[in-house]
């Protein structure tokens, strides 16, 4: 019995790696896919430049206000800002080489100097955007709210448009019949203070003071810090994106399991198996056997090279991390023989279990952290073993956690394979076909 | 040694064999003829252990197969209709997997494998793969890798399918010697030359049901005829084919051009008499050739239809 068994996970393995396409599909293809993902989604230990977001500023006031407000967008790290006309700002972020276009109209510095003190006619600031980069376009407002606030309340605190404000509203205030004498005090008192600030302070722009040079900003600093297995480790990108082109390349080659079953039966060979004496655990546990063996050898390549390549550590425990690889081994084996036992012909079984394979890595992670989901998608994932294979092996590879952390991925992945198993076996059509 | 006892098998509304039954001894050989669909590769399945049929009994020396790793599955040897082989694989290492299924291992499998290849005389081509063997080539390790495990009973589901006529030779000369060797050979086939040559008893089959069974001899003797005479006359015109057919043992008669083409039921007795006739007649003859029916004609007389009608 053992002789036929390893007879049988032998000749598996013979047939794959015998097999150049098989090997080239299985590792060349996920490493090299992997380390491109790595690089860009934050590879090389989180060093990699992130690209800065292309916008278009539209200058019809040229104030000092405007001049200011394309100054510090200039200076913005995230930003890369160039000036443009109203047309060809359009025709860029149309044609999809500007993300955003800033349109400051005319009179914007005066108007917002007098918006900044009461509500009425605030100037508008019209923004072209690509739809397809929405979240570009918020960061981008985010951005030019705190640098108009900048710009706009330095101007008016202590520039000379806020001067000229100021005298003017003394002026008004002196006027208006309208107020209570009370009221025109306290009002002039106020208008005269910020007066005298500015005069101590010296020209306009070179004060110091709560809004002196600077103007109104942003009231905190931020203060980043990347939570990775543990202080002075940085994240590294590769980690991720190894494990989940892993999972989707391995789950590939257990379509290809699956289907070289019904190629078995198709080409007799099922017959000459069937005709033996050996039991079916024999003949559907060394096809399970084989694919697990395939598919752990295929991972810690992987692994293996990410670490020499690409410095990728197992931060978290090392037991757990094998025992995350074995269970999602175990997983994609049986998931193979289901799609053996629920095929058809070849043919018509690789289209459909490519697409539920491509539908399993998509909900699992594997492209796209799952965090960008919706909602309940995010709900919906939870039913779906690749997610936990790629949450098992993140935890275990650059989250540091320990072995109780894989815990849960390592019974979920081994109950994902005890029904895909059971179903495979139930549903096998072992009888052949006259 | 094997005995079929009423196999029914069907699929869905579909009846594929229907009561068929037959007894195969030790050292026997019997052919199982029949057009393709009629029932034979279920047959053979039901016999293997690979499809479970819906009644009747498979009796091998008297046991019944029960379960997947019943032992007595070694007394039978299978090759398939289809090349069941890993073309990726050289033919060692292909009989060295098919014996291994059979806990064949080790030195012994060497020998085993080593036999089988001298017997199917590819000895030489052990370690080619078998995606660069021809058809003929193929149809001979899969027949070798039936043998591996020396079993008392070799089902052969059409193994000649597909190949050229040297290499049907060579599988022929093959079965003889394992025939000679004392092997039970069960034969699915369409070709009725290679019954004739082989089987010492065959089971015409069709649509699933057994229409005749004998030996070749006892088959022909279903036929009207057993021979045709076929005789070309220097002057056929008027003679009166009437008087011929009275003639004892000639069951018919014919005028083709100049060929006078007789029925005889017994061509010792039969011939004689229709050359002396024609003497007495004053007919003259030039040539004289006498031809036995095929089993053709014996599938024929008994569906109404040829067997490669199919």
């Amino acid at each position: 019995m053992t002789t036929a068994l390893k007879a049988l996970v032998v000749k598996d393995l013979k047939l794959f790696f015998g097999d150049r396409r098989a090997v080239i599909m299985s590792f060349i293809a996920p490493i090299a896919i992997a380390s491109f993902f790595g690089y860009i989604f934050g590879g090389n230990g989180g060093k990699t430049e992130t690209s800065k977001i292309a916008i278009l500023m539209v200058d019809q006031d040229h104030s000092k206000i405007s001049n200011d407000i394309f100054a510090q967008l200039n200076k913005d790290k995230n930003l890369d800002t160039k000036a443009a006309g109203l047309e060809e700002s359009r025709a860029a972020v149309k044609k999809g080489s500007a993300i955003v276009a800033i349109v400051i109209p005319p009179d914007f510095g005066k108007n917002a100097g007098n918006a900044f003190f009461s509500s009425a006619n605030k100037p508008e600031v019209g923004v072209f955007y690509d739809p397809s980069h929405g979240a570009e376009q918020g960061m981008v407002q985010g951005i030019l709210t705190g640098t108009i606030m900048q710009s706009v309340s330095k101007e008016m605190f202590s520039g000379q448009t806020g001067q000229v404000f100021i005298d003017d509203a003394l002026k008004q205030v002196d006027t208006n019949s309208g107020l209570e004498a009370g009221d025109k005090s306290s009002l002039r008192t106020m208008l005269q203070g910020v007066q005298q600030w500015n005069q101590r302070t010296g020209t306009p722009n070179s004060g110091t003071g709560i809004a002196g040079n600077g103007g109104l900003t942003v009231p905190y600093q931020i203060k980043e810090e990347a939570v990775t297995a543990r202080a002075g480790v940085q994240y590294n990108g590769f980690g991720h994106s190894f494990g989940g082109m892993g999972v989707q390349f391995i789950l590939f080659m257990a379509i290809d399991a699956g289907i070289g079953v019904l190629l078995q039966r198709q080409r007799g060979l099922w017959k000459r198996f069937r005709a033996a004496p050996l039991s079916r655990t024999m003949l559907l546990g060394s096809r399970a056997i084989s694919t697990t063996i395939i598919s752990m050898i295929i991972l810690l390549t992987m692994f293996a090279f990410a670490r020499v390549v690409f410095g990728v550590r197992i931060e978290g425990s090392m037991a757990g991390f094998l025992s995350v690889c074995l269970a999602f081994s175990l997983m994609t084996a049986t998931f193979g023989l289901l799609i053996a036992a629920l095929g058809t012909t070849p043919e018509a079984t690789r289209g459909l279990a490519i697409f539920v394979t491509l539908i399993m890595v998509m909900l699992g992670g594997a492209w796209v952290p799952s965090f960008i989901f919706p909602q309940w998608l995010r709900k919906v994932t939870v039913a779906v073993p690749t997610r936990w294979a790629i949450d098992g092996l993140d935890a275990m590879v650059w989250r540091g956690q320990g072995f109780n952390d894989a815990v849960a991925p390592v019974l979920v992945l081994l109950f994902s394979a005890l029904v895909f198993g059971v179903l495979a076996v139930t549903r096998f059509k072992w009888e052949a076909e006259g | 040694m094997l005995e079929v006892k009423s196999l029914r098998k069907s699929y869905g509304s579909k009846v594929a064999v229907d009561g068929v039954s037959f007894t195969v001894g030790k050292g026997e050989t019997i052919g199982l003829l029949g057009p393709n669909g009629a029932g034979k590769t279920t047959t053979v399945s039901m016999i293997a252990g690979l499809t479970r049929q819906d009644s009747g009994d498979v009796l091998i020396d008297g046991r019944r197969l029960q379960g997947d790793t019943d032992p007595v599955k070694r007394k039978i040897g299978l090759v398939p209709q289809d090349l069941a082989l890993y073309d990726e694989l050289s033919a060692g290492d292909n009989l060295q997997f098919f014996a291994a299924l059979y806990d064949i291992s080790g030195s012994k499998a060497k020998q085993v494998i080593a036999e089988a290849l001298t017997l199917v005389g590819l000895a030489d081509r052990a370690k080619d793969k078998v995606g660069t063997f021809s058809g003929g080539m193929k149809r001979r390790v899969n027949l070798a890798a039936a043998l591996l495990h020396d079993p008392d009973i070799l089902l052969l589901d059409e193994p000649t399918v597909g190949v050229d006529p040297q290499s049907r030779n060579a599988i022929f000369e093959n079965l003889e010697t394992l025939k000679a060797r004392g092997k039970t050979l069960v034969y699915t086939t369409h070709y009725m030359e290679e019954a004739e040559r082989l089987c010492d008893r065959l089971v015409v089959i069709d649509h699933g049901k057994v229409i005749a069974g004998d030996t070749l001899r006892g088959l022909y003797r279903l036929l009207p005829v057993t021979n045709i005479l076929e005789i070309e006359l220097d002057d056929a015109s008027g003679l009166d084919l009437a008087l011929l057919r009275e003639l004892p043992n000639v069951t018919s008669a014919e005028i083709s051009g100049s060929v006078l083409k007789a029925g005889v039921r017994d061509l010792s007795t039969g011939a004689p008499g229709i050359l002396q006739w024609l003497t007495a007649q004053g007919r003259t003859y030039q040539h004289v050739v006498s031809e036995r029916p095929s089993l053709e004609t014996v599938f024929l007389s008994l569906t109404g239809r040829s067997l490669r009608d199919v």
